[in-house]
């Protein structure tokens, strides 16, 4: 028993080093947006937003429906124009090849949904895409050690050779995470992850993002709709109105009475106390 | 057994992983050697079966002698099957691999099951670049039909940019079928232009019945040059964005996270897929849902990965066009049936089945 964890141990060994390879005098700002402006023909979206992520942090962008937090996260993942400024560690998102930024980055979207009956372990595999030598080499050790951690930690070793059509939303949200979690980027970009799942999905996966943001030098981003669940797992908020932000620094500061209260333009504390008061 | 072998406790012994990588990815060559003899034996029958019926052996022995230069025997079936159906053959599995490898390389980039080069409207575009050519001497000196197939490629690529481009316009996930439709409504209207061109320039360009729905009667060695230096070209393109593909199979946003060059790798595949189906227009005229009978049917059977996909979809073309080119030659003989009307009569049903599939899923 206690010779098979050892050698279980070794084997993980590798692929933990391979994450922390980066050195540690790297500058600790991973991400940082200046005067963000998006437009679509005359509206504009997102107008003049700024924040920075540094390492270990948790940036949760909050605001009401239409606010921009999407369009934000479109940005920084290149499929939205923009003027204004997003580094990714010191280099301008824009200067960067696309394999090499999705090593540094990886993206969670809002509703994922797959035509084919591919396998959760080729779904999660693609993640290795970033990583691939060129188009005739082969997968490397790495890539297999990537690609079973991810689908242990996000407890998918059942499903491994299941059609990503026949999983529940949850499960095949976690498929997804799974996939950025084999990228293994430094920064994970997460846009209403849960939106669309049960609590219990909420729990897990939100769970998950948080033990793997213990690693160090890592950080998320991620767009939020529930306020409690911001207020929770966040290090800092970024709070968007109609485009522009009207706030950003740590979560307790910005996401305050004052603040929420004249953006969802109603007495959100109350509101709050009102629904916990349901389960008293 | 992957999966066990992965699991078990010595992960890190070299042996296990290696067999577990040659599991992982492609074909094994056992499997193309399969495929492969499948293949040659519908080749062998399909030389052999016509309106002169030539015994097997007869054939076999008639193709060792072609293929290793010795003196043949005495007879028609020498001729008949060396200058007459060996190039017919050899074109028909050839159009078969492209336009299958094409279809299947345009379903994964678009997401899209149904889509194909007959429902997008490519090949209606590409007759129309081989017909203009024809009856205007648009031709590339020293070449022959280069410069119908170049200008079928053209008119293919074409095509594509402009439907994909209204497509996007309405939708921009494209995973609808508004695509189809559009391709449908485009396809009518270069039809009719193609019939217009082959009314008033009939004693040049074929009839409108090989445009609309294929012969290769009268191919030649010459074609199967070309449609073999095409396909091996653009088949490796391909085969080589296979990862890409299954990227884009999943989702494009999803392809673009994960660090694939979108834009790029978008470009090369459809300009690499309007060059095959281009090609085989001009040979052999719009032979309608090849490409999505075949990698339909091959999904179903090895997976959607598109590393196993696309090799197999190179094999399966090719047989099924030869079957198909038999029943045409064979079911109403000495009457030939144009071969698209074999196509089509399977390809709509396969069409209705995945629509109907796509529309009763939740």
């Amino acid at each position: 028993m206690s010779r098979g964890n050892k050698t279980e141990g070794q084997a993980f060994c590798p692929a933990d080093t391979g994450q922390k390879a980066c050195p540690s005098v790297l500058p600790s700002v991973l991400l940082e947006a200046q005067d963000l402006t998006v437009q679509y023909g005359d509206t504009v979206i997102v107008d003049g937003v700024g924040f920075t992520v540094s390492e270990g942090d948790w940036l949760m962008i909050a605001g009401p429906n239409g606010a921009g937090k999407s369009t934000i996260v479109g940005a920084i993942s290149g499929s939205v124009p923009y003027f204004g400024g997003i580094t990714c560690i010191g280099r301008d998102v824009k200067a960067y090849k696309p394999q090499d930024f999705a090593r540094l980055t990886g993206v969670l979207s809002q509703r994922v949904s797959v035509g084919y009956s591919f396998t959760v372990e080729e779904v999660v595999r693609l993640g290795r895409y970033a990583y691939s030598r060129g188009i005739f080499a082969g997968g490397s050790d790495a890539d297999d050690d990537a690609v079973d951690l991810a689908i242990e930690r996000t407890g998918l070793e059942p499903y491994r050779r299941h059609s990503v059509l026949t999983l529940s939303g949850g499960e095949l949200q976690r498929t997804f995470l799974a996939q950025i979690f084999a990228q293994e980027p430094r920064i994970l970009i997460l846009d209403e992850p849960t939106n669309h799942l049960d609590l219990v999905y909420q729990k897990q996966v939100f769970a998950l993002i948080g033990e793997w943001l213990k690693e160090p030098g890592r950080a998320v981003v991620s767009v939020v709709h529930d306020l409690s669940l911001a207020k929770a797992y966040g290090t800092n908020a970024l709070l968007l109105h109609k485009g522009r932000s009207v706030g950003f620094g740590p979560v307790s500061e910005i996401l305050c009475a004052e603040r929420l209260d004249s953006v969802y333009d109603m007495d959100v504390y109350a509101w709050m106390r009102t629904m916990l008061a349901q389960w008293k | 057994m992957r999966e066990s072998a992965n699991r078990s406790v010595n992960r890190n012994v070299n042996e296990k992983r290696n067999i577990g990588k040659l599991r992982r990815e492609g074909f094994r060559p056992p499997e193309y050697f399969a495929f492969m003899v499948v293949l040659v034996a519908c080749i062998l029958v399909c030389v052999a079966v016509g309106s002169v019926n030539i015994p097997l052996q007869e054939t076999a022995q008639i193709l060792w002698n072609h293929l290793t230069g010795q003196p043949q025997p005495e007879g028609t079936a020498v001729a008949i099957i060396v200058s007459t159906r060996l190039p017919r053959v050899f074109c028909v599995a050839l159009v078969g691999a492209a336009l299958s490898i094409g279809g299947g390389a345009m379903q994964g980039l678009l997401k899209n099951p149904l889509a194909d080069g007959t429902t997008l409207g490519v090949s209606s575009g590409a007759s129309l670049g081989a017909i203009l050519s024809i009856a205007f001497g648009i031709q590339i000196p020293g070449l022959p039909f280069a410069g119908t197939a170049g200008m079928a490629m053209v008119f293919a690529f074409g095509s594509l940019m402009i439907i994909l481009s209204l497509a996007y316009r309405l939708d921009y996930s494209l995973s609808t079928n508004t695509i189809i439709l559009l391709g449908v409504i485009f396809t009518m209207f270069i039809s009719s232009i193609v019939a217009l061109i082959t009314t008033f320039a009939a004693e040049r360009v074929h009839s409108i019945t090989f445009w609309l729905m294929g012969s290769f009667a009268g191919a030649t060695y010459g074609n199967a040059i070309m449609l073999a230096v095409v396909l091996v070209i653009c088949g490796a393109i391909i085969l080589l964005r296979a990862q890409e593909l299954n990227a884009f199979a999943i989702g494009e946003e999803n392809a673009r996270h994960i660090g694939v060059d979108v834009r790029r790798v978008k470009m090369i595949v459809m300009i690499a897929v309007s060059a095959l189906i281009g090609v085989c227009v001009s040979v052999s005229g719009t032979i309608g849902f090849v490409g999505l009978v075949i990698p339909h049917m091959l999904r179903l059977i090895v997976g959607p990965n598109h590393k196993r996909l696309l090799p197999s979809t190179l094999f399966g073309g090719a047989i099924f066009l030869l079957l198909a080119d038999l029943a045409s030659r064979t079911i109403f003989s000495p009457r030939e049936l144009p071969i698209g009307v074999v196509t089509s009569f399977v390809g709509a049903i396969v069409f209705l089945s995945i629509f109907y599939r796509a529309r009763v899923k939740p």
